[in-house]
Formats: structure tokens, C-alpha cells, sequence
């Protein structure tokens, strides 16, 4: 009898349309019964060829397209790139933008991570947990909303500077934030931390090794959760991140859980450096005297910044017109995602959801 | 202990890098060289293969590679120069698995093909697209949006 029952693998497609893929990633997977053997990630879906699209844009022109990339922290994207041509042409920005753009990096990193965070709850069953986070990041985006008048495509950084100083009416938003942030924070930590199904769910789940992490190339909290403690807002400093004594979160186990760990902490941090920098900020120009036409020297930059999801690169090159020849960027969820084949194997169908969401992955930046 | 790349870099392999005059952490290798001096490299510790990517410049092909210390910080821009008739580079996924996709991805819209690489294929397009959409060459044509051929 037992020589005649045999069991067959089963091909499953998770995606590409499905909300607990987090847009429109493709996973082929290879199931044993309950248990994923092998898998296969198909991206490309939302591939709009923004890199080809640049060439034929003038350098500030290219800026909106940044805020597609990662769509829940356009700010950051906005800065990696200008950062890189500013690299270029040698412009010296006014401190004033500096504290602004940092100010601003960090509240998109609150924003994101909010998204991150409740996204990642509710595909692990839970919905009231899943809307709280959104209320915080509301706060976020009506202050940010008050600098752009966007509250998603920002296009708020400028080669040279910001686009508006900061107003009375972002001050009336943040005093309500500076309020509600460690509220919430108290809140969330008694509402998730030590929820018996939350850790059914994730201690122990997809766990990744520090050297591994490091040489699929995962970055930013993804990273730190594996216990590598690299950030670059103090590894290798840009804007005035150098003056300040920045706390990296780090975890050890390298799972589910700690991911979500890190990004908590990531939030307390930054709502400490926001209420640093306001205070701090001197007074001075916005905008750095930069020509109307913007005609970067023959040649190239490439220049990292710590985004939400981890290291977004942006490799800007030159021929000395007003378009740029090459731009590239390096996008950290791409990065991170390459990750997935290996450490899907062995799991469960509801493990590799939780995995997934627990990446914080967002695929605009993924398919550029 | 924090290593000097660029001294010891400099100590072994003096004749095959050469490294830019206006910046410190960027050079040159030679395609043939490439694979020795990454592997160097690698040994020494730069354990962050974060980027690679390519520049057609019209009669030649550029490939930029960009790896770190993480402990150190430690970085250096690697360039090399492909040849635009037939681009062949040895594949890096077996010394960084970071390598995998990012050259899939070079692969997919500039056409360089990584040698020994274990899959290549196109990434973020589909098999069967005609051309390579970065390069200088494909016409960005708008009318015929699944798959303007080049010219």
C-alpha cells in the first residue's frame, strides 16, 4: 500500500494580483503539501522605464518622477536624487535647507513606516491594528502638506534647497503631532508587542542571518533587524546628520518580529531628531544660488541616502547639456526582495504573507 | 582593525587599477583583471555589493560597480569598460548574492551579458522584448509602446 501513495508538488501563484502582495508582485511557488519547496519572484509589472524617461527630461524635471518611485516617502526620494546632482555641480546648499530637508526626511520616515507597519499587521489577520498607525501618519502628511500642498507627490526638494520655508500652519500641525507621537507609540507597543497571535505568527519566522543579509544586499531596517548596525545617517553622514548622536535600533534574531522591532524603534529615534532639529534650526536662505539652467559638468556622482526601506542610490551622470546622460537608482526593496526565493523554502502558505508584508516592500520602486 | 583597501589594493595589483585623478575612491579595471580584483577585494572584507550599474557611451559600454565596508564605511566606485559590438563581463552572484538581480536588471535594459551568471534572464521586461531600452541607440517610441525596435 504504502509503495502506491505517492504526493505531488503543486504549483501556486501568489499575485500578482492580490493585496497581501503590497501591489502587483508575482510569487510562483512550488508547494509540498502545506510547505513552500521552491519559488520563484516575478517583478516588472509596474516597470514605467523611468530611468530611459530622465534622459529626456531637464535635471529638476526629473524630480516629480523620484516621488513615483517609493510612493510613501516621495520626500526621500526627492533628496537622494538632488543630493546626487548637487554632488555634480559642487553647490553648496544653505544650512537652513539642510535642517528643512532633514526635518522633512524624517517625518516621511515616521509617514512610511506607519504604512509599513500597519500594512504588515492586517495581512497577519488584524484590522484594528492596521488603522491606528494610519491616524499618525495622517498628522505627518497634513504638515507636509502644508510646505507642497501634496500630501503624496511631494516634488518639495530642489536642486540648491527646498521649495517653501516652513510656515505657521506646519507648526500648528506639528504641535498636535509632537502630542500625539508618544502616545502613540505607548499605545501601539501595548496594542501589538505582546499580542500571543502576533508572535505565533513571526518569532521565528523567516529568519535571515547578519552575513547572509549582507551579501543578498538588504539594507535599512531589514538589515539592522539581522543585527548589522549600519546606518548612514551616521556611517557616512550627509546634510548636518554628522553633528547629532543618532541611536541606531538594532535587533539579533533576524525575524518577522524583529523587523517589526526595528521600525518601532526607528520611529521613537526620529521623533527625538525632528524635536533636535526644529530646535536648532537657524535662521537663513531656503535656496542656494543656483543658474536658472541647470548644466551639471561632464561627468558622474552617486550618492546614498538612509531612506525608509533602506539605501536608495541615485548614479546621475553627465555630458554637459541641460538633460541628464544616465540616471540610476539603486532602489533598496529591489534589493531587499532578491532575498525571498531563498528563505521562502520551508515555510507555510501563510508564513511566506507574513514574510512578504514583513519586508515592507513597496512596487513602484521595485519595477522603477 | 580597519583595513587600507587602497594601499594594499595598490601593493598587489599596482599595474591592473587605475584610479581617478579628482576621485579618491573611484578606478579603473581592465575587464580581464576584473574578476581577480574583485575577488581581492571581496577577501579583504568589502562584504556590501550595493550597486552595479552601466552607461552606454556610444562607442563603448561602461559598467559601474559600487561596494563597501559596512563596518568601516569603506567605498570605492569600480568602473569598466566593455566593448560596444560584444559587452561580456564575468558575473559577480557567486562572490555577492546582491549581484544576482542587479545584473539581471543590467542585463534586461542594457544588454551586457555576465558570464557564468546562474540565471540569466530578463527581469524587469519579458523575454521575447526586442532591444535594450537604456541604450542610446532605442528609439523611445511612444506609437508603439510594446517594443519599438531599435534602429
Amino acid at each position: 500500500m504504502s509503495d502506491a501513495v505517492k504526493t505531488q508538488t503543486y504549483t501556486l501563484n501568489l499575485g500578482p494580483q492580490h493585496p497581501s502582495t503590497h501591489g502587483v508582485l508575482h510569487v510562483v511557488v512550488e508547494m509540498d503539501g502545506e510547505y513552500c519547496v521552491a519559488s520563484k519572484t516575478k517583478i516588472g509589472y509596474l516597470h514605467r522605464g523611468i530611468e530611459k524617461l530622465a534622459e529626456s527630461r531637464t535635471y529638476p524635471q526629473v524630480i516629480p518622477y523620484t516621488d513615483r518611485l517609493d510612493y510613501l516617502s516621495g520626500i526621500s526620494n526627492n533628496l537622494a536624487y538632488v543630493l546626487a546632482v548637487e554632488k555634480l555641480m559642487g553647490v553648496e546648499v544653505p544650512e537652513r535647507a539642510q535642517y528643512i530637508r532633514m526635518i522633512t526626511a524624517e517625518l516621511m520616515r515616521i509617514a512610511s513606516h506607519m504604512v509599513g507597519i500597519g500594512i504588515y499587521i492586517m495581512d497577519l489577520g488584524a484590522v484594528t491594528g492596521a488603522f491606528y498607525p494610519f491616524q499618525l501618519r495622517e498628522r505627518v502628511l497634513e504638515m507636509l502638506s502644508q510646505l507642497c500642498g501634496a500630501r503624496m507627490t511631494f516634488n518639495y526638494i530642489r536642486i540648491g534647497g527646498v521649495a517653501a520655508d516652513l510656515n505657521e500652519d506646519f507648526f500648528k500641525h506639528y504641535e498636535a503631532f509632537l502630542k500625539e507621537c508618544p502616545a502613540f507609540i505607548k499605545q501601539y507597543h501595548t496594542l501589538v508587542d505582546d499580542n500571543e497571535i502576533f508572535h505565533a505568527r513571526t518569532k521565528g519566522i523567516g529568519k535571515i542571518t547578519a552575513e547572509k543579509a549582507l551579501n543578498y544586499g538588504l539594507t535599512g531596517p531589514n538589515l539592522r533587524a539581522s543585527g548589522v548596525d549600519y546606518d548612514l545617517r551616521r556611517d557616512r553622514p550627509y546634510l548636518q546628520y554628522g553633528k547629532y548622536q543618532i541611536n541606531v535600533a538594532t535587533t539579533e534574531h533576524g525575524d518577522c518580529y524583529d523587523r517589526y522591532m526595528v521600525r518601532m524603534k526607528e520611529v521613537e529615534e526620529s521623533f527625538r531628531l525632528i524635536q533636535q532639529f526644529i530646535q536648532d534650526i537657524p535662521e537663513g536662505p531656503i535656496m542656494a544660488k543656483v543658474p536658472k539652467v541647470i548644466k551639471p559638468p561632464v561627468g558622474d556622482a552617486y550618492h546614498e541616502a538612509e531612506n525608509p526601506k533602506g539605501i536608495l542610490g541615485c548614479y546621475v551622470a553627465s555630458d554637459g547639456s541641460t538633460n541628464p546622460y544616465r540616471v540610476h537608482f539603486r532602489r533598496p526593496s529591489f534589493s531587499n526582495i532578491a532575498i525571498y526565493d531563498e528563505i521562502f523554502i520551508g515555510h507555510k502558505m501563510a508564513d511566506l504573507v507574513a514574510i512578504l508584508a514583513s519586508f515592507d516592500i513597496v512596487l513602484g520602486e521595485i519595477d522603477a | 582593525m580597519a583595513t587600507n583597501y587602497k594601499e594594499s589594493l595598490l601593493k598587489h595589483y599596482a599595474d591592473k587599477v587605475t584610479f581617478s585623478e579628482e576621485k579618491a575612491e573611484e578606478f579603473w579595471v581592465e575587464k580581464e583583471n576584473f574578476l581577480e580584483i574583485m575577488s581581492y577585494l571581496k577577501r579583504m572584507g568589502m562584504d556590501l555589493l550595493s550597486d552595479i550599474t552601466s552607461v552606454d557611451a556610444k562607442e563603448y559600454f561602461e559598467v559601474v560597480y559600487q561596494l563597501f565596508d559596512h563596518a568601516s564605511g569603506e567605498h570605492f566606485t569600480i568602473k569598466v569598460k566593455l566593448d560596444h559590438e560584444k559587452p561580456e563581463i564575468e558575473s559577480l552572484a557567486n562572490l555577492w548574492c546582491s549581484a544576482n538581480w542587479l545584473e539581471r536588471e543590467v542585463y534586461d535594459l542594457m544588454g551586457i551579458t555576465f558570464l557564468n551568471h546562474p540565471n540569466l534572464e530578463r527581469i524587469l521586461l519579458w523575454e521575447g522584448f526586442d532591444g535594450y531600452p537604456l541604450r542610446k541607440d532605442f528609439v523611445n517610441d511612444h506609437h508603439n509602446r510594446m517594443g519599438a525596435k531599435p534602429q
